[in-house]
């Protein structure tokens, strides 16, 4: 139990301190917007909201998720009160958890923002939402344990959001949201399948444009393995790193 | 049996040994203090002991556990002071001091009537809704502290608790440590100052190179010199330039004497033996240099360092507040 309120309230005091600040609320809701507004612009025709919704959600739940945690953990550790939580009696792993589950949270509710806009451009009643909503979960978690590792892999703000961006932008292009993975350039696509968000855009594109070609079960299963894979190697870079 | 006792702690990074098989037990209640100059290893050792540093070999334990390799399951017991400030910044000192307190596993009551107790203890109460950024330094430092003893841990590890602030918060810090002490606390403090160490310490251990050179109580560490007769001569303005001369042409005319001048006039004259003033006085006198008082100074622990460590003060002070601008 007690660990649990050292959880709890490293969750409250995040989602205070940093996720919920207007500037990030604001970011939370612009990002998807100026996204639908670019592939809008793009594809200069009707706009296919089903067709477009899986990718915007994809990037809302990336960018939330590792544009905030990576400079957050860096900053504490520089400013040496991520020390406090070291020292506290709370097992590293919840504590890692407990600092990234502000993220996660926040990563959905970025994710959920195009989903509110669409509701009024579409019909999407035919949509499987726990499942949409588990995969969402499953896109937050992974990609929250990408900006963890990134975050452990590097000692300043600056080399967090510049390590952030090397793995983001080519997730982007290569995750097959935009371009069919099929039509990359064969020596492009063994790195394609090296990235989670490629398995999170299959999941959301099956469940709600209906076009995604892996299987369902398969995607969650390496999605999962992906988490724990970065995970693991987190918390090992912590105590290795940062316990010196 | 101490309560936390240290065996053989050793760290290295690479080939250099930042801490050489330290040994040293501290009973309860004890005040415990590691003294030594900047880059000494103090830090390392009780980074080592709260966890936040790997134990190359050696083993730690508190209350009779081992818990070397097993920091968390001792933990609770422990409160801990950094040497810097590590409060979060945008909060306010009364949710600080929750927060930390929430981290120990205490209900929400209980940490807020503690924070409330705390800020008043550490007369912050008016300072609890201000964020923590907009405290001077003083007053982190003792937010920290209380931060720190939040939990009523065990034993409280103080990292150089008074360095970098100013006169009034540091003695008002001092205090503070003696009344948690009489109130049951077990403390290990690091510092370079050494009347810090001889104010507050029960025992002190005099750590140089990442090595124990000398353990011991103020009284046992004083033998060391107490055979040593110190006296200091208050010279005339104007004999400053005297600096050199006098006490070289002091030591060639009493073999038995050291002598050196200090910046303020002063001139400290040491022996092994008694010293007969008068021949003194009557020497500064054919030099032309007066003499406006003559004291006998009790050896100080300052002494016993430099016996000891072979160390100048001075320049541990010096580097110690530079290391802190």
């Amino acid at each position: 139990m007690k660990p649990w309120i050292g959880f709890w309230n490293i969750l409250l005091k995040d989602m205070r301190n940093y996720y919920l600040k207007p500037p990030n609320v604001s970011w939370g809701i612009i990002f998807p917007v100026a996204w639908t507004l670019m592939v809008f612009i793009k594809s200069s025709g009707a706009l296919d909201v089903l067709g477009l919704l899986p990718g915007v959600m994809c990037l809302s739940v990336l960018f939330g998720t590792t544009s905030m945690l990576a400079v957050t953990i860096t900053f504490e550790r520089r400013s040496r009160s991520f020390e406090r939580l070291l020292i506290a009696p709370i097992d590293l792993n919840l504590l890692m958890l407990a600092k990234t589950t502000g993220a996660i949270v926040f990563g959905i509710f970025n994710g959920f923002v195009p989903v509110v806009f669409a509701f009024f451009m579409t019909d999407l009643s035919g949509v499987n939402w726990p499942l949409v909503f588990g995969s969402v979960f499953l896109i937050a978690v992974t990609s929250t344990f990408l900006g963890l590792f990134i975050a452990v892999s590097v000692s300043e703000v600056f080399e967090a959001q510049t390590f952030s961006n090397f793995f983001r932008f080519p997730m982007i292009f290569l995750c097959g949201l935009f371009f069919p993975i099929q039509a990359l350039p064969v020596f492009l696509q063994p790195l394609s399948y090296a990235m989670p968000l490629t398995y999170g855009a299959d999941i959301l594109k099956t469940l709600i444009s209906h076009d995604g070609h892996m299987g369902l079960l398969m995607n969650f299963g390496i999605l999962i393995a992906f988490s724990l894979l970065l995970f693991g190697a987190s918390t090992r870079n912590v105590k290795r790193k940062w316990i010196y | 049996m101490g309560i936390l006792e240290a065996r053989h702690l050793t760290k290295t990074y690479g080939d250099f040994t930042a801490v050489d098989a330290v040994d040293f037990s501290i009973s309860e209640g004890e005040i415990f203090g590691l003294l030594g100059p900047n880059g000494a290893g103090k830090t390392t050792t009780i980074n080592m002991l709260i966890g936040l540093a790997r134990i190359t070999s050696g083993s730690v334990s508190l209350d009779t556990a081992d818990y070397t390799g097993n920091v968390k399951s001792v933990q609770p017991l422990m409160g801990i002071v950094p040497d810097e400030s590590n409060l979060y910044e945008e909060m306010d000192g009364f949710h600080n001091l929750c927060f930390c307190a929430a981290l120990y596993g205490m209900p929400k009551q209980r940490r807020e009537q503690r924070a409330r107790e705390l800020l008043d203890r550490f007369d912050l109460t008016e300072a609890g809704s201000k964020p923590f950024k907009a405290y001077s330094r003083g007053m982190k430092r003792k937010l920290t502290i209380a931060a720190g003893i939040i939990h009523e841990p065990k034993i409280l590890f103080l990292d150089e608790p008074t360095t970098g602030i100013d006169v009034s918060s540091a003695r008002q810090i001092r205090q503070m440590i003696l009344d948690l002490n009489r109130q049951g606390t077990t403390i290990l403090l690091t510092t370079h100052y050494i009347e810090e160490a001889e104010r507050l310490c029960h025992r002190i251990a005099f750590l140089v190179r990442g090595k124990i050179v000398r353990t011991g109580t103020i009284n046992e560490l004083m033998k060391i010199v107490e055979e040593q007769t110190i006296v200091q001569f208050k010279l005339g303005n104007g004999h400053l330039h005297l600096d050199k001369v006098i006490p070289n042409e002091f030591t060639n005319e009493f073999t038995e004497l050291t002598a050196e001048t200090g910046s303020d006039g002063t001139l400290t004259v040491r022996s092994r033996v008694p010293v007969d003033l008068m021949p003194l006085m009557r020497f500064l006198d054919r030099k032309h240099v007066p003499v406006f008082e003559a004291k006998i100074i009790r050896p100080s622990l300052e002494d016993v360092f430099v016996k000891v460590t072979g160390l100048e003060i001075a320049r541990m002070k010096q580097e110690k507040e530079k290391s802190m601008q």
